[in-house]
């Protein structure tokens, strides 16, 4: 074969979230299991018909609010009873409701930077090259209208863009590697 | 003459679709600058000018170019600091509690409102710096290994409140910019000039919009809106306890946190409406941030103002109840004292003024509620002139007695650094999606089809 791997897949544009719902339903039902969906605002019913697992972004979020909380602790701990010991108007060294505070705030500083830290790298951002962007009516899809691709590297597309057409797509474009 | 409002007024005027939101956003990032775009870009300019000005002379002769001296060491650096703090408090609070009630009118505010915390913050920030005495070392209150092999003091509010001022500014900026992300990618997407692209295209790091991408972002925005809410509530308790863990009459008191709190909300309200209600009108959002927002600010700001009322009758009946006569002394010299002008500039503005808001017509009436913010913004900056400079002057050995005399200096810091935010927010607006368009797409959705 002389044309290999030169595709991305097939990207279909709908009207309305409803119908790309419907077409991604009825893609995976079809068999085809390597399906992206593009929308201009989050559209819940999608994560259900695609079938979306956990995003591990909660988790990040636990796990740096967690570091911030027993970190600040811990240094705090270290620096005034261990490598500093001060008396300040007679309290103890591990004064710990004093602690408190900083610790509080570095849960939050970097429970948020997890968060954060774990969407950019799930969503494989900054991405500043992707092949849907060869589509030219691709631009339309962050202001308002809905895509569909369907990863189909090499073969034959009549038989998909049949099922699209099928399925009310405005138009059907292949993606370009 | 305007009719009362109606419960059932629009969140959304018009017949809106994912498009029209889409293009006018758009076309105030695109448009060419207006004429009165750029008055307000150089007037605020001139006074950021200024400010840096200030800052120089600051840096060059020391914090003696100021009204400061003993027994008020505590003047306009520390005043304008809380002030701006609070302002900061309640665009966070927008953004996070009303999404986490789901609070369909929010999404027409909160990214502006969001930028006026980052700003409000960075601003604010700035002002402990400058109070210091030597100002170049103001990292050494921070924790790091260093020759000295010193440490911060950990059980000082000065370190709380430095942490807290640094996590409140960086988790701002990630709440702000990140909520931002899918608008930039549709500005780079609407962007027809090249360098526009580019600009709008580094920024938006490349978002697409994939389900995927989705997914991780509306749990990040949750959590994040989950986390800002009590980070609010902490950062100004931080700030309060600057003052309540000094032995100072007035200071030296539990109720402090709470109370800052609510006066944080009141100004923050009130700076939401002084900037919503010139954009809607300028930037032609009037469908976009309708009636019914500013009515829900007015009443958010009438029910923070009614707290900070309650705050400050407890407050006289805490003194008394107290007994301790240097408490009694203090609230006297409130209603008295040299600084008696000062006290009835508060219950003016905060107190008396706020009361109008129980008038739909008033709350309707964008002149009078943009007069009305304006003077709670004022109050609110007097209220903290009250706190600290009343407090100060007149320590408990009558010897120490004096008067504190601001300087041309002082208020050259004080409109500089109202310069410096509203240039900052004239930048914001004319480069960024000033309203969160997928929101807006989504509110659309919802609307069409509820349930």
């Amino acid at each position: 074969m002389a044309k290999q791997a030169q595709r991305y897949g097939c990207m279909a544009f709908f009207e309305t979230p409803e119908s790309l719902v419907d077409a991604v339903r009825a893609l995976r039902q079809a068999g085809y299991a390597s399906i992206e969906a593009y929308t201009p605002f989050p559209v819940e019913a999608l994560d259900e018909a695609l079938g979306l697992a956990h995003t591990g972004v909660p988790l990040a979020t636990f796990v740096g609010g967690a570091i911030g909380f027993v970190g600040m602790l811990v240094m705090q701990y270290i620096a005034a009873v261990l490598d500093y010991p001060e008396r300040v108007g007679g309290r103890p060294f591990a004064s710990w409701p004093a602690f408190i505070p900083a610790a509080l705030e570095m849960t939050f500083l970097l429970a948020a930077a997890g968060g954060v830290l774990a969407m950019l790298v799930g969503n494989r951002l900054p991405k500043f090259y992707h092949a849907v962007f060869n589509v030219e009516r691709f631009e339309r899809v962050s202001q308002d209208q809905f895509a569909l691709v369907v990863r189909l590297e090499e073969g034959n597309t009549a038989r998909l863009r049949e099922l699209l057409q099928g399925l009310h797509a405005l138009q059907v474009d292949e993606v370009p590697a | 003459m305007s009719t009362p409002i109606r419960p059932d007024e629009p969140v959304l005027k018009g017949p809106q679709t994912y498009t029209s939101i889409t293009e006018k956003v758009g076309a105030i990032a695109f448009q060419p600058n207006g004429l009165l775009w750029f008055v307000a870009f150089a007037g605020s300019l001139l006074l950021t000018l200024l400010f840096m000005a200030g800052i120089g002379e600051l840096f060059t002769n020391g914090v003696g170019i100021w009204g400061i001296n003993i027994p008020v060491a505590w003047g306009f650096a520390l005043i304008n600091y809380v002030w701006w703090i609070a302002i900061g408090m309640a665009g966070t609070f927008i953004s996070g509690a009303l999404y986490l009630t789901r609070q369909k009118w929010r999404s027409s505010l909160n990214r502006y409102a969001e930028a006026m915390t980052v700003f409000a913050v960075a601003v604010s920030g700035l002002f402990p710096i400058f109070h210091l005495g030597r100002p170049f070392f103001f990292y050494w209150v921070a924790f790091y290994p260093n020759r000295m092999a010193l440490w911060p003091q950990w059980r000082s509010s000065l370190v709380w409140d430095f942490l807290a001022i640094v996590a409140y500014l960086l988790v701002s900026i990630m709440f702000w910019y990140v909520g931002m992300l899918p608008d930039l990618g549709s500005l780079r997407d609407q962007a027809r000039t090249r360098g526009k692209q580019i600009f709008y295209g580094l920024l938006a790091l490349g978002w697409r919009g994939e389900a995927r991408h989705w997914k991780r972002f509306e749990t990040l925005n949750l959590l994040l809106a989950g986390l800002a809410v009590p980070l609010v509530f902490s950062v100004h308790s931080m700030v309060a306890l600057d003052f309540s863990e000094g032995a100072v009459p007035g200071w030296h008191s539990t109720m402090f946190p709470p109370f800052f709190v609510a006066g944080a909300f009141f100004s923050g309200f009130a700076m939401a409406l002084v900037l919503g209600i010139p954009m809607r009108r300028w930037l032609g959002l009037g469908d976009i941030i309708t009636p019914r927002h500013l009515d829900n600010l007015a009443k958010m700001m009438l029910a923070a103002g009614l707290f900070v009322a309650y705050n400050y009758a407890v407050e006289f009946f805490m003194a008394f109840y107290s007994g301790d006569p240097y408490e009694i002394t203090e609230v006297k010299d409130r209603l008295v004292g040299p600084y008696a002008w000062v006290f009835w500039t508060v219950v003016f503005c905060n107190v008396l003024t706020p009361q109008w808001l129980w008038s739909p017509r008033i709350r309707r009436n964008t002149v009078a509620l943009f007069v009305i913010s304006l003077l709670v913004l004022i109050g609110m900056w007097f209220e903290r002139f009250m706190l600290i400079i009343n407090s100060l002057f007149r320590p408990y050995l009558p010897s120490s007695f004096g008067m504190f005399y601001p300087t041309v200096w002082d208020l050259i810091f004080l409109f500089g650094s109202v310069g410096l935010f509203l240039w900052l927010f004239t930048l914001f607006v004319r480069w960024l999606p000033i309203v969160a368009t997928f929101e807006m797409r989504k509110l659309i959705h919802e609307l069409k089809e509820p349930g």
